[in-house]
């Protein structure tokens, strides 16, 4: 177990370094984005002074490398700047809400846990149902239901999101009015409520997530299935269910984590479309309007939540591998 | 008690159907063991299997029946037959480590046949386990089965399976080639308790195996294969003294192969090879300490050992793939670079190997003409005709038909034929010395046969030197000049062929070479009797 853990603190540190490297790439990119924040902001109203002053007040002045530096030191220690959008600029403009100042962590914060929910109610559903489709089509290889499961899945994620998204809200909300279409949820609201509201996302999601999830669990299985200890669990007399749930499914489960764990980083950040289609008040909505205001902030700050994700996952997945496997686990 | 008539198995290729059983007979009695014989691609193991009413995926049973004790077998439906299989009829497969889920505890797999079949419950036939354990005299029986399966020995492993096996007494059991991946002293220790159990349970067992010697000890009665059709049955002692046919009769010929002994030494001549006081290790785990032997021009050095006694770590030393820690290695009396990329091409060129499994050692994308010319250009700077008059002269001295085999896939020849393709690779860099690692052990004898007759032919033709990496005792009777004895990579004992095999020895090397099965149906029994029974636990723990 101790080489276990050691290897979790080499897979963070290492995970640590790579967000630091990620957050150079997405600074880079962000900035070399056309356009800039005070034209946005200021609109019809922009005038060269008042640009100057705007880039002045929110530091876009300084030298780019400056500007990086300062943000890292702050975002290493939480602080992951104020949001140029939040900022007062009445001043300079005559418009604007003068809602005060609104520091970034402030506006991701509930957006992060909607789309934490979103994507956890996706994964409940998901990731059983494939891994049990996955199981059923390997039992039933090359029978009608094998291909019919593999026809669905493969089109489901062969569609467009918006597609499939609309597809849902007709079948579900227009014709038959089982569930809301919009998912605007807010505080306050209670989990029946709020479940409610996040089902149709969460079912599209689950759409296009399960084919690869489903896909990954029959291969892998049926790869197996030429191995000399599942021919002697057949010579055994074992039942077919058995011999793929008790014999192969165990071995197989490295790939099948692996695969799930990219699955669940796609939860978490690939849910734009779907989020605008349901307008469902997630990081990827946020993450849009921010690119469109040249909010670079907000920008880096969802960009930076998206590698951590993906980065956690993996390594999360690492480590249930190692568990997976008995000669890992016990070593001689 | 199982009956079958008439049986043709086929297997598919591609779209059409190839008969791999052609219609053989086969009666078992309740208690009796009947010894099944062949060279690979026999379909010893597809009839092994068909008398349990299984075919592979890609095998089917077109014609012919067989009957278990009054049930059909090949017209049952899936879930009687379920019922039998693990219950009744048992299979005992050749490699217990790939055949045991690695994923589950040994125990776990041991119970899970009798719990499914209702026989017992988990507790009593966990504690029915551990006593089977300690009948096949595993270590520890009563905590082996909490391990996982890459937890335990080879040897211990095939205990392991035969005890499951067991788990819920049947009437049959299936052994395919058993102890094949073993080695020998590990061998004796499975065959024994093999033989014990199934006379303590009076069980019917099918013997399926290559080895004609292990078949004399374990078979009432033997049949022999070839191709799918059946060459003659016998009991055991009348098969051995007089068999009929002429393809019995070779297959029991092979052993006889030996060469005659050459002259001595002359003292002080320098050895081709010189291997001085070399130590080794893998990271920080050390496999060889202070090996030290020579190789002679023109003489065959074999090097004896059980797996993990370091003979290959050796000529990894040699060839400068795994530079020693300590000691060095000497060519013709001068001192080589350890490490082989600071060897130049004429140093490189001295020693060559072949491998063991000529399968995996030919790029299996290019042809036969391309894998010899690689090293004829590499090392002797040929090209064009002249290179391609190389590879013919090559394919020549190995026996293959140049015009034919030029252009031919790794895949498109035999086993025998790919060896023979390694040995001309290695031939082709013009070298004095190879390394031969294991070559036979994965060819049937007969073609075993063939390729050490080769190698003898062009030892005396080539003046070569062989380092002769084996396991196999009766290939360093037949081939070798000087034996090294290797065990935990140290040297036990070395010294010329015929003093080798003359006592007294080294107790290591007592104990392999009187682990060797002899083609005796008594052997087992004496050899055991001489040993006296519990030693031969005691053998495994010291193997352990």
């Amino acid at each position: 177990m101790g080489s276990l853990l050691r290897i979790v603190g080499q897979r963070l540190a290492l995970g640590f370094l790579t967000l630091v490297v990620v957050s150079f790439v997405i600074f880079v990119a962000v900035n070399a984005m056309p356009g800039d924040f005070a034209q946005a902001i200021l609109g019809q109203g922009y005038t060269e002074e008042a640009g100057d002053a705007i880039r002045k007040e929110v530091g876009l002045d300084k030298p780019y490398f400056v500007r990086y530096f300062s943000w890292l030191g702050a975002a290493l220690q939480g602080d992951f700047g104020t949001s140029f959008a939040q900022a007062s600029f009445t001043a300079y403009a005559g418009t604007g809400t003068g809602s005060g100042l609104g520091t970034v962590a402030a506006q991701l914060a509930p957006r992060f846990e909607n789309t934490m929910f979103l994507a956890t109610v996706a994964a409940t559903i998901a990731v059983p149902v494939s891994l049990v489709l996955g199981l059923l089509a390997a039992l039933y290889r090359n029978t009608i239901f094998d291909r019919v499961v593999n026809i669905f899945t493969l089109s489901s994620i062969s569609s467009p999101e918006f597609f499939m998204a609309y597809i849902l809200i007709l079948l579900l909300a227009v014709l038959n009015p089982l569930l809301p279409s919009l998912s605007n949820i807010f505080d306050g609201m209670s989990f029946a409520d709020r479940l409610n509201r996040t089902l149709l996302p969460a079912l599209t999601l689950t759409l296009i997530v399960t084919a690869h999830m489903m896909r990954m669990t029959r291969a892998a299985i049926i790869n197996l299935l030429a191995s000399p200890y599942i021919e002697m669990a057949r010579l055994k007399g074992i039942s077919p269910m058995r011999v793929i749930v008790v014999h192969a499914l165990p071995n197989a489960l490295a790939p099948i984590i692996n695969v799930v764990a990219l699955n669940l980083a796609y939860l978490i950040t690939g849910v734009v479309v779907v989020e605008v289609v349901f307008v469902y008040p997630g990081i990827g909505q946020l993450f849009v309007d921010a690119v469109k205001n040249r909010d670079i902030p907000v920008v880096q700050a969802c960009c930076l939540i998206f590698a951590g994700a993906y980065i956690l996952l993996n390594l999360t997945a690492d480590v249930m591998s190692i568990l997976s496997n008995p000669r890992l686990r016990h070593p001689k | 008690m199982i009956k079958i008539r008439d049986i043709h198995l086929e297997g598919r290729s591609d779209e059409s159907w190839i008969p791999i059983i052609n219609g053989i007979d086969l009666d078992l009695k309740r208690g009796e063991v009947l010894g099944l014989i062949g060279e690979s691609g026999a379909g010893k193991s597809t009839l092994g299997l068909a008398a349990m009413g299984f075919a592979r995926d890609g095998v089917r049973i077109s014609k012919g029946s067989v009957e278990f004790d009054g049930i059909d077998l090949v017209n049952a439906p899936a879930a009687v037959k379920r019922g039998l299989l693990g219950k009744r009829i048992a299979y005992v497969a050749q490699s217990a480590a790939a055949s045991f889920n690695p994923a589950h505890k040994i125990i776990d797999q041991h119970t899970e046949a009798p719990v499914q079949h209702g026989v017992m419950s988990t507790k009593e036939s966990q504690e029915d386990g551990m006593e089977l354990y300690e009948r096949l005299r595993l270590p520890n029986p009563t905590e082996i089965g909490f391990r996982y399966p890459h937890q335990v020995s080879g040897g211990q492993l095939q205990r392991a399976m035969t005890a499951m096996a067991m788990s819920c007494r049947p009437d049959l059991i299936i052994f395919d080639e058993p102890t094949t991946a073993l080695d020998v002293t590990t061998q004796i220790e499975v065959l024994a308790s093999i033989r014990d159990i199934v006379e303590q349970f009076n069980t019917a067992a099918i013997y399926i195996t290559h080895d004609l010697a292990v078949v004399a000890q374990m078979a009432d009665r033997i049949k022999v294969l070839l191709k799918g059709d059946e060459v003659e049955e016998a009991d055991t002692r009348t098969m051995l003294s007089s068999p009929k046919e002429e393809y019995t009769k070779s297959l029991w010929a092979v052993r006889s192969f030996q060469r005659p002994a050459k002259p001595a030494i002359n003292t002080g001549a320098t050895p081709i090879v010189s291997v001085k006081n070399v130590t080794a290790a893998y990271g920080k785990m050390p496999v060889l300490f202070d090996v030290d032997f020579d190789i002679h021009a023109g003489r065959t050095v074999a090097v004896v050992g059980e797996s993990g006694s370091g003979k290959s770590t050796a000529a990894r030393c040699i060839t400068g793939l795994l530079p020693p820690i300590n000691g060095h290695i000497e060519f013709e009396g001068e001192a080589m670079p350890l490490d082989y990329r600071r060897r130049n091409k004429d140093q490189l060129r001295q020693a060559q190997m072949i491998y063991q499994m000529a399968d995996t050692a030919l790029n299996p994308r290019k042809t036969i003409g391309e894998i010899i010319g690689r090293p004829v250009q590499f090392y002797m700077g040929f090209t064009g005709a002249e290179k391609r008059k190389r590879v013919d002269a090559l394919l020549e001295q190995i026996e293959l038909e140049p015009s034919t085999y030029f252009n031919r896939l790794p895949s498109e020849l035999s086993g025998g034929q790919k060896q023979r393709v390694g040995i001309a690779r290695a031939l082709a860099a013009e070298p004095k010395f190879i390394i031969c690692d294991e070559v036979t052990s994965a060819l049937d004898q007969l073609v075993a046969e063939g390729i050490l007759k080769l190698l003898a032919d062009l030892q005396d033709n080539l003046g070569l030197s062989y380092m002769f990496i084996t396991h196999d005792l009766a290939t360093v009777k037949s081939i070798s000049d000087e034996v090294v004895v290797m065990k935990d990579g140290r040297v036990v004992e070395q010294g010329p062929k015929a003093e080798m095999f003359q006592p007294p020895h080294h107790p290591y090397t007592d104990l392999l070479l009187s682990s060797v099965p002899e083609m005796d149906p008594d052997w087992l029994t004496d050899l055991l009797k001489a040993r006296g029974v519990d030693n031969i636990g005691d053998a495994a723990v010291g193997k352990m």
